[in-house]
């Protein structure tokens, strides 16, 4: 058992080194989080490792009262930009998995440049349509974009899900007089939950973090809280450690998310990275 | 009364069939009606808006109103010969090969950490994994104040961790460096948001690997060492592959996180920020296409042969 023993003996360098690299990546986190909790009094750029004396709401209490309205257009943009876009997807991928057609590998392509392109690539047009359709500045202008924008993703996505479900159960609703909608409504709809929860998960989170989008398209009243953030943090009146409690509550949304439902979270960016 | 029992005869089988076909072609029919207005959005939004971008960067188009008198290829040139341009490619270079060097290092160092099944790997998986969720911004607010470069009495953020912990030596300024490499000093925010998803890539791959291939090297004598330098890690190449060309084009585009810790720096300028200045502030519409041109095609030498590769494997499937 001579492998055994080494393997004993290395292990606690590797939970040390483990732990090293954990620090580092809570390390920004710490800083927030310390900073947050610190009465007004104790906040102190030299201090910053410190520990806070007590736990004090004050810099939170002010980053809130300065992004509470945009944290609520964020909100009032993310839940129906990622519902639609799991709807839309699903179809997609239903049909781009089980309704293959002539030339149907080609137009899914296509649609996956989509998702790659930068978007300095578009913006310039994006932005004279939505003027000209009287959507630049509203929340709902920047839903449409984001859904636009989500439909090579959700529909990959679901249709590698798809792909993945037996034909033969299709052909089953088929004998029993099923069509594309019945199939769909009855057979692969109620299959999908797992896929719907990682589109949801990936659209929220990808519309919850979008800046480029946002800085261009919406004014000062319908800033999503990233770009009301990024204005905290370029401004020299409002104090570091404001910015720093307001990074946190921008963070917080997405990381309950990510706490919560993280296993989906992480099979939602495998299914982005890896086609297939 | 005749008819019927000598249309019974050949006719029984088809006349179901006939109906059920036609059904399937009207599914069919209604699979590509669903599709279309997905089709139709990305007809417009994806391929339309580059062709008009393409066609305002030919154009003369600085002010507020659109201009779209042809200006040939006058954008263009005129980029070549833009000083900040040429900051923000080499800017873009630097940032490129040290967040991919050091995102595929740190990924597969972790995974294979992670690999060893230790007890808690779930824990440290999800703690390298959570800055992913974390908007750009929110990274860049967090490590502007971690990197500040202040010295003396006004030291702070990781200068002062690094001066209280006697690692004085470390002390630095940060993205405040001189230029070209204070962008380097921005990959390490970058670094830490995404190298937990090379990880997270890198692990899932070493999971897939049959057991009986490490054992039966095992057997042969090899070392744990050599079983991963010889056996697993040719294994995982075409996740490499895919590592790269992901986090090779998030780079090329790279955009919130120069916003927000640079701060309107053009020292850490990249052609994404230039792009949004020169157009939305500056009113250069011309010059502003020709920037986002130049990043798509620099985006598409990348993605264009991983998506028809992709492609024909599957149709080969």
């Amino acid at each position: 058992m001579k492998p055994g023993a080494a393997r004993r003996a290395t292990r606690p360098v590797l939970y040390l080194l483990l732990i090293g690299m954990a620090v580092f990546y809570l390390l920004p986190i710490y800083v927030l989080l310390i900073t947050g909790l610190k009465s007004f009094a104790e906040v102190d750029l030299q201090r910053m490792w410190d520990l806070p004396t007590g736990i004090h709401f004050e810099n939170f209490a002010s980053a809130y009262e300065k992004l509470a309205p945009h944290l609520w257009n964020s909100l009032r943009l993310v839940i129906p930009a990622a519902l639609i876009s799991s709807m839309v997807g699903s179809v997609n991928g239903y049909v781009f998995a089980k309704w293959k057609f002539r030339y149907s590998n080609l137009i899914f392509t296509l649609l996956l440049f989509g998702m790659f392109i930068p978007y300095q690539a578009v913006i310039i047009p994006l932005v004279q349509f939505m003027e000209r359709l009287g959507l630049r500045g509203s929340i709902s202008g920047l839903v449409l974009v984001h859904v636009i924008y989500g439909i090579a993703i959700t529909t990959l996505i679901f249709r590698n899900y798809y792909a993945g479900v037996p034909t033969e159960v299709l052909e089953a609703g088929r004998m029993d007089g099923a069509g594309f909608w019945g199939l769909y409504r009855y057979v692969v709809f109620p299959l999908s939950i797992p896929a719907f929860v990682v589109v949801l998960i990936w659209q929220f989170t990808q519309a919850y973090n979008d800046f480029l989008f946002a800085v261009v398209l919406t004014g000062n009243r319908t800033w999503p809280v990233t770009v009301a953030l990024n204005n905290l943090a370029g401004s020299q009146i409002v104090q570091w450690n404001v910015q720093m409690a307001g990074a946190l509550l921008t963070a917080l949304p997405t990381l309950l998310v990510y706490i919560f439902l993280g296993r989906y979270f992480v099979r939602g960016l495998m299914a982005g990275a890896l086609k297939g | 009364m005749t008819v019927i029992p000598a249309a019974a005869g050949p006719g029984n089988s088809t006349a179901p069939a006939q109906p059920a076909r036609r059904r399937r072609n009207r599914d069919q029919w209604t699979a590509i009606a669903v599709i279309l207005p997905s089709i139709l959005a990305t007809a417009i939004f994806v391929y339309g808006f580059i062709g008009w971008t393409l066609r305002v960067s030919l154009s003369n188009w600085t002010g507020l109103m659109p201009d779209y008198s042809f200006a040939g290829l006058r954008q263009y040139l005129d980029l070549a010969r833009d000083p900040r341009f040429a900051i923000d490619i080499r800017n873009t270079a630097i940032f490129t090969v040290l967040f991919l060097t050091s995102c595929l290092v740190i990924g597969l160092f972790l995974a294979i950490l992670l690999d060893q099944r230790l007890r808690g790997e779930n824990i440290f998986r999800s703690l390298f994994l959570f800055p992913m969720a974390v908007s750009f911004i929110v990274t860049g607010v967090a490590w502007r104040w971690l990197m500040n470069s202040a010295t003396g009495t006004r030291i702070s953020g990781l200068n002062l961790l690094f001066h209280q912990l006697g690692l004085d030596p470390l002390i630095n300024n940060w993205h405040l460096t001189d230029p070209p490499w204070g962008i380097a000093f921005i990959a390490l925010p970058a670094v830490w948001q995404m190298s937990g998803f090379t990880m997270a890539l890198y692990l899932g791959g070493l999971r897939a690997i049959s057991d009986d291939l490490r054992e039966a090297a095992r057997v042969d004598g090899a070392s744990e060492f050599q079983i991963y330098r010889y056996v697993l890690l040719p294994l995982l190449r075409p996740i490499t592959l895919s590592v790269m060309i992901i986090l090779g084009h998030i780079s090329l585009k790279i955009f919130d996180l120069i916003v927000a810790i640079s701060q309107n720096n053009i020292a850490l300028d990249v052609p994404s920020v230039y792009m949004w200045r020169t157009t939305f502030d500056g009113n250069n519409y011309g010059k502003g296409a020709a920037i986002g041109i130049l990043m798509l095609v620099t985006v598409a030498v990348l993605i264009v042969p991983y998506l028809v590769y992709s492609m024909r494997s599957e149709a080969e499937l």
